[in-house]
């Protein structure tokens, strides 16, 4: 095993062992209720009008960062996993506003 | 040669990291795409329904709220069963690991009834209310029922009974496009909660499930996050968007 591999694999262990604690975990799951919470309420507020659309677009970007991040640990895994996520995301991202495009959505 | 890395005993690999959690993200972010290109199709067809209930008609905010509070519950006693495990907690493990899967069944149980309550949606409003702008318009186009004499239509039946205004997969564009979209994403649920399960009862041979071993669980988790962060993104859009009559 070549010593960089040695090191990465050490690196790996270290940022297992820098998972949050559970209070942590839990404190993400209140935010991400609180979040939804403030999603429903302002879905109510009828004066925003099309302002509506990018804060609810804000709003659920945050709650899908925080699982991505503290639950599904890319926050201290290895960049390798976010890059295949991330990756993933962009190329969906890209065939939703591609398809939207070429359908007139616009 | 087996080093410990990224969730126990794996081999030595050029990157240095776990091929199976590798394999695991570059499955997530192919699944991406699915569901990327089913959401895609729903927005597209979105209000090009001839005939048949809109989303403003059927959708229930604040019933598929709740479910979706409960799937990030969920999310969060998954994170908490692996991190129980990692501590060398078996008995908090299988307490967390199981409420994931109950509040997984729960969702499970909501989305049922609210399919349910899709295919038997009827339409009822009081005659005084046509015109006025307080119904949808699916309920305007039935206003041809109020004649002389009839105060309310309460449902909308054929000869034999039969509900004509429910909305199923055949409905319309909108019915398709929805249950196709909820529908895989509940399959992805589904094979979730086995999973889930699997694990849950293979904790109890002695040795299989262990701290060394987390990696099974970690794997486990990270599909469970996804299903909830896909879902995150199908209540705005599909949900959220598809009642906002300005989208």
């Amino acid at each position: 095993m070549s010593e960089d591999t040695q090191a990465a694999m050490q690196h790996g262990e270290r940022k297992e062992a820098a998972h949050p604690s559970p209070l942590t975990y839990v404190a993400v799951a209140m935010t991400l209720a609180v979040i939804t919470a403030i999603e429903v309420g302002i879905f109510y507020i009828t004066g925003l009008g099309h302002a509506i659309i990018p804060v609810l677009v804000i709003l659920s970007a945050g709650k899908f960062a925080l699982v991505a991040m503290f639950y599904m640990h890319l926050r201290y895994d290895a960049r390798l996993f976010s890059a295949f996520f991330a990756g993933g995301l962009a190329l969906a991202a890209a065939l939703v506003f591609a398809l939207m495009w070429l359908s007139g959505f616009f | 040669m087996a080093t410990a890395a990224h969730g126990g005993e794996h081999e030595a690999t050029t990157t240095g990291l776990n091929h199976r959690k590798m394999l695991m993200w570059a499955f997530l972010g192919s699944d991406c795409m699915f569901f990327g290109s089913l959401i895609a199709t729903y927005l597209v067809y979105k209000g090009k329904s001839k005939g048949g209930p809109q989303p403003i008609d059927v959708f229930d905010i604040p019933v598929t709220s709740v479910s979706t509070f409960v799937l990030l519950m969920s999310s969060m006693s998954m994170v908490l069963a692996y991190s129980a495990l990692t501590r060398g907690s078996l008995k908090g493990f299988r307490i967390w690991i199981a409420s994931t899967a109950i509040m997984g069944m729960t969702f499970l149980a909501f989305q049922v009834f609210e399919f349910n309550d899709f295919v038997n949606y009827e339409v009822h409003f009081k005659c005084e209310e046509v015109g006025t702008g307080s119904l949808t318009e699916f309920e305007e186009s039935f206003s041809d029922r109020c004649v002389d004499g009839v105060d309310e239509v309460d449902g909308i039946h054929d000869s034999e009974g039969n509900n004509l205004t429910g909305l199923t997969p055949k409905t319309n564009l909108f019915g398709t496009t929805f249950f196709t979209l909820t529908g895989f994403h509940g399959a992805h649920v589904t094979l979730g909660v086995i999973w889930l399960l699997s694990i849950f009862f293979y904790s109890f041979r002695r040795g299989r499930v262990t701290p060394e071993r987390h990696l099974d669980v970690d794997l486990a988790a990270l599909y469970w996050h996804f299903v909830d962060v896909v879902w995150i993104v199908i209540f705005t859009v599909v949900y959220l968007f598809g009642v906002f009559e300005g989208f």
